[in-house]
């Protein structure tokens, strides 16, 4: 094949994958959205492949690198729980960092890549692959953190070392200086010196990134990595002359950002405080703990009471949370769902947009367990409904359904839009204690009148309420 | 001088209100009138002489020594001919007159050249109209009580309850008309627990339904039936069909009806037929609110409780003198602020301004000349929704991706970016420019398409970008293989090395990536 086929080759992928993405703006076109995707990566891979670029005692490699790799991830995609794909998500970036930074490695020692370059290009070159393994480097570690946090391997607190922005503003000057000892190394192992100390401080600055971040931040996390691992492969492609890759990590990337300010905005919190890590000022919540007290009586409830409260309800509408995914009670859920539909009972799904560990947490969840996915609604779909809900069960939500996000000025996650399950004629609060939730702040939902506490694991609780509801 | 307003003793029989409270005289008073009250006009609804007298009112014995000495008399029921008599010549009367249905009443008020203000004539679509709505107040009183009387002859609860012995289902109430009395009477019922069904012709009270705790049951007929004036207008046979099968259904579910349905000027609608009463439960209950004007069932007789088919027929008229202390004082209230309309200064003396759309509503007979019917108010009717179902406006959460930027913050982006293409243009090389082009681009394809994603489907498109950024491969691709072109001291063995790790590594992205997508998307079904 001609380079000249390869690059037609590339414009084709570059198309497939745009439409790719388009594909995902409904459940219906998604499917064919996911193929095109297969079929635009197929492309680009034949036809570098078959192009000038590879001759034919790099092929067997080339085989057997993407069998061992593609096995593993045919595998890891299989097994996987769809509670687990936040991590399994994480884990992904952190390959393409990685492999982004051995690329740029590559590249650096091939001494074929900078050939025939002017003194300008060769600068901005060497930048491009300078840029290329930082990203990539912040990527593969902060992701590591990430599937780590997620996975439940390191604790979900955020991680708030003394003057850690002052480290970071270091971290950021060694790097530019090293980068100008990089731009004008004479050899190739002199810049490698530096290429390396980058390299490191870059994984630092990812580790300490996302160590700092508390679990109720990870949507924004995860978004923020795959929007990272997109401009990794951005930056590549300027290495390497290869517009697909710049056009492929460009959509990537925009994808990420967008994804992020989305979970931002949905906490109601701006994008560099995530980042700088912690929730709220710096742990100043726990002073306001004494005065924020809320008063009212917990009133309890059996599962069986449950059941003859949904057994009267018209209108019930559920509000599922990461507890629903940690105790795998989507299932559950779905019966206790599909009983209710028969009965005749209008149910429906609130979906905050940070419920969950990752963007759409929830709603894949609901899916796995065949909830239809015309009554799962977003939160601004069904939040002017709770007034005329008679039941609004929540399972294993907590922040996102905090009435002092609206009613007390000074809560730390004051102004987040939240689900106003509260306005419901009864609302259900399933949860496994009294513990706050991600946020540490207390939820004066708690102690409302017309709030009842169904205290048990959610999946348990839930199976319960259905065994309730067939007698 | 001062005027006096008299409340005579109500003769009606059964009737056991009175046209003012003690509370309310005092509030007269401070308008400037004197009040005087027949002896024992209150003993019915519990109020005493000496509670009135206690307040500044006058007691005077005897009805005709009443109606001689006021300049103003308030009524609640209908005046006989025989108080009309005792009127004084120029006088001033204020209660229910219903001119429609008595003419006789009228040309005797007016050759007693009298001033009739009629409770009944109020042009209720006024917004300021509605302190002053008896009507709506009494209805209201009624609609409750309906309720109260439906419980009392029923044998069981309203609400269900599960008690250590046994389980005890909510009662069934269906409540035909959705009126003031209909819209009480869901409320209470509601209240009491029970599950509230109701319906009405007209279909903007859906709403309100809802908004009290009650299901509108829809009749399966397109047809409007708002009639004007807050009351609904006879509907078409097409209709009345659909609604009889509505009837007949409800009349086999439920427990308790409950109807109001009623249309100004004519008997009321026949809804509930003998054999929807007897195709009931057994010891169910049917109130009628419009016994009185024939009844919305078949087999009720006005003023009595009956039993005929196991259910229990209520047919009272006297409903709000059943609860005469509360219609009383709500009645009374809504008389004190047409006072206030007529006295705006304050000194004991009414003016009856016939500008004033209300009061010209009002009144149907001035100085002795009969003025009803009222010409149709001047404003248009403010559509015929009352305030009962004002919903809170949404909270407006957010701005959507569609929110314009502010002029600001967006001269600030512009600024910005024209800052940093002038920099990337004057110190780059053409060949980069070319991609630079292209990233830029990308990147406002990427924001295009990706602000459709649905919410729903985040996940999905996480793990599908995250499959497609694997495209990184090639970078790693065009490197494993050992340059044929140039003979280069080049470190093969190396580059080859990490290029096959980045291979492999993107693999386990490309294939793991895609299938998980796909296993997740296959998931979503309808």
């Amino acid at each position: 094949m001609s380079s000249s086929l390869v690059s037609v080759a590339y414009i084709g992928a570059i198309i497939l994958f745009i439409l790719s993405l388009g594909g995902l703006s409904n459940p219906e076109s998604s499917r064919r959205g996911n193929l095109y995707g297969i079929v635009g990566m197929l492309l680009a891979v034949l036809a570098t492949v078959s192009g000038p670029r590879v001759t034919l005692d790099g092929l067997p490699w080339i085989i057997a690198a993407l069998l061992v790799g593609g096995s593993v991830g045919l595998y890891a995609a299989r097994k996987v729980q769809m509670t687990q794909m936040p991590e399994l998500v994480a884990l992904m970036h952190s390959l393409v960092g990685l492999a982004a930074c051995l690329v740029g490695f590559a590249n650096y020692i091939d001494p074929m890549a900078a050939l025939n370059l002017s003194s300008a290009e060769k600068a901005i070159h060497e930048i491009e692959v300078y840029l290329g393994i930082l990203i990539g480097a912040v990527t593969f570690s902060g992701s590591l953190i990430a599937f780590g946090k997620l996975s439940g391997k390191i604790g979900g607190k955020p991680l708030l070392l003394p003057g850690r922005h002052f480290m970071n503003l270091v971290g950021l000057l060694v790097v530019i200086v090293f980068g100008y000892v990089f731009l004008h190394a004479e050899t190739i192992d002199a810049g490698m010196i530096a290429l390396a100390v980058m390299t490191v401080i870059a994984l630092l600055f990812g580790v300490h990134m996302v160590m700092a971040i508390g679990g109720a931040d990870m949507p924004v996390v995860v978004s923020m990595l795959n929007s990272y691992s997109g401009w990794a492969a951005a930056a590549t492609g300027f290495m390497l002359n290869n517009d697909l890759l710049i056009v492929t990590g460009a959509l990537v990337g925009s994808s990420g950002a967008i994804l992020s300010y989305i979970m931002c905005r949905a906490m109601n919190r701006n994008f560099i405080s995530v980042i700088a890590g912690g929730f709220g000022t710096g742990g100043g919540t726990p002073a306001k703990k004494g005065e924020a007290q809320p008063a009212g009586e917990v009133v309890s409830i059996s599962a069986a009471d449950t059941a003859e409260l949904l057994r009267e309800a018209k209108n019930v509408i559920i509000v599922p949370g990461y507890g629903m995914a940690v105790a795998q009670a989507q299932h559950a859920v779905n019966e206790l769902t599909q009983l209710l539909r028969e009965k005749g009972v209008n149910v429906r799904f609130g979906i905050h947009p940070v419920a969950g560990r990752m963007p759409g947490h929830m709603n894949v969840l609901l899916a796995e367990a065949k909830v239809p996915y015309d009554i799962v609604m977003e939160m601004d779909e069904i939040n002017a409904d709770f007034p005329d809900t008679d039941v609004a069960i929540v399972i294993g939500a907590n922040d996102i359904v905090n009435p002092a996000a609206q009613e007390e000025p000074g809560s730390p996650i004051a102004g987040m839009p939240v689900l106003e399950v509260w306005k419901a004629r009864t609302s259900i609060m399933m949860k496994r204690s009294m513990a706050t939730g991600y946020a540490g702040v207390d939820n004066p939902l708690f102690y409302k009148e017309n709030n009842r506490m169904l205290f048990g694991d959610a999946k348990k609780v839930i199976e319960e309420v259905v065994k309730a509801l067939q007698h | 001088m001062a005027m006096l307003i008299g409340i005579p003793r109500e003769t009606a029989a059964g009737e056991k209100r009175v046209a003012t409270v003690p509370e309310v005289v005092e509030k007269l008073v401070k308008l400037g009138f004197r009040v005087a009250i027949e002896s024992g006009a209150g003993e019915a609804a519990n109020f005493s002489d000496d509670a009135y007298r206690a307040v500044g009112a006058e007691i005077i014995a005897g009805a005709p020594q009443l109606w001689a000495a006021s300049d103003v008399v308030l009524k609640v029921a209908v005046p006989t001919s025989a108080e009309v008599n005792l009127m004084r010549e120029g006088g001033t009367l204020i209660g229910f007159v219903w001119p429609a249905q008595n003419p006789e009443l009228m040309q005797q008020l007016a050759a007693k050249k009298a001033t009739v203000l009629a409770m009944d004539c109020l042009p209720r679509q006024l917004s300021r109209a509605q302190k002053m709505d008896a009507l709506t107040s009494q209805a209201g009183v009624a609609g409750y009580r309906a309720v109260i009387e439906a419980a009392n002859v029923f044998g069981r609860y309203f609400n269900g309850q599960i008690t250590a012995a046994g389980k005890v289902p909510p009662a069934k109430v269906f409540i035909a008309g959705a009126g003031v009395a209909g819209l009480a009477a869901i409320g209470t019922a509601a209240g009491l627990g029970a599950i509230v069904r109701a319906n009405d012709t007209r279909a903007e009270v859906a709403d309100q339904v809802k908004s009290l705790g009650g299901e509108f049951v829809k009749v399966n007929y397109e047809e409007e039936g708002s009639g004007g004036g807050g009351y609904a207008k006879v509907m078409s046979e097409g209709f009345q069909q659909a609604q009889r099968e509505m009837y007949v259904q409800q009349a086999r579910e439920v427990d308790i009806i409950i109807t109001t349905a009623l249309i100004p000027g004519k008997p009321a609608p026949r809804l509930i037929t003998a054999e929807m009463v007897q195709s009931m439960k057994p010891g169910s209950v049917i109130v009628d609110m419009a016994a009185e004007r024939g009844g919305n069932c078949e087999l009720t007789e006005p003023g009595k409780v009956v039993v005929k088919h196991g259910v229990t027929l209520v047919g009272y008229t006297d409903l709000n003198s059943r609860l005469a202390r509360q219609s009383s004082t709500l009645y009374a209230t809504n008389l004190f602020r047409l006072a206030e309309e007529l006295c705006k200064t304050k000194d004991g003396n009414i003016n009856v301004n016939m500008e004033d759309d209300a009061i010209r509503g009002l009144t149907v007979i001035k100085d002795g000349e009969v003025t009803w019917p009222a010409p149709a108010p001047k404003m248009p009717a403010p559509a015929a929704k009352p305030a009962v179902a004002a919903k809170a406006p949404a909270a407006a959460h957010g701005h959507g991706s569609s929110a314009p930027m502010s002029a600001k913050s967006l001269a600030l982006v512009f600024g910005l970016g024209a800052l940093l293409f002038l920099l990337v243009g004057a110190y780059a090389p053409a060949a980069f420019l070319g991609h630079f082009t292209v990233f830029v681009l990308a990147c406002f394809v990427g924001y295009m398409v990706v602000w459709n994603v649905t919410p729903a489907l985040h996940t999905p498109l996480m793990s599908v970008t995250n499959a497609i950024s694997s495209i990184i491969v090639i970078g790693a691709l065009i490197q494993v293989s050992p340059s044929s072109l140039f003979a280069f001291d080049r470190p093969d063995g190396w580059i080859r090395g990490l290029a096959v790790v980045a291979i492999a590594l993107t693999a386990v992205n490309m294939f793991g990536g895609f299938a998980v997508t796909r296993r997740m998307l296959s998931m979503f079904r309808k």
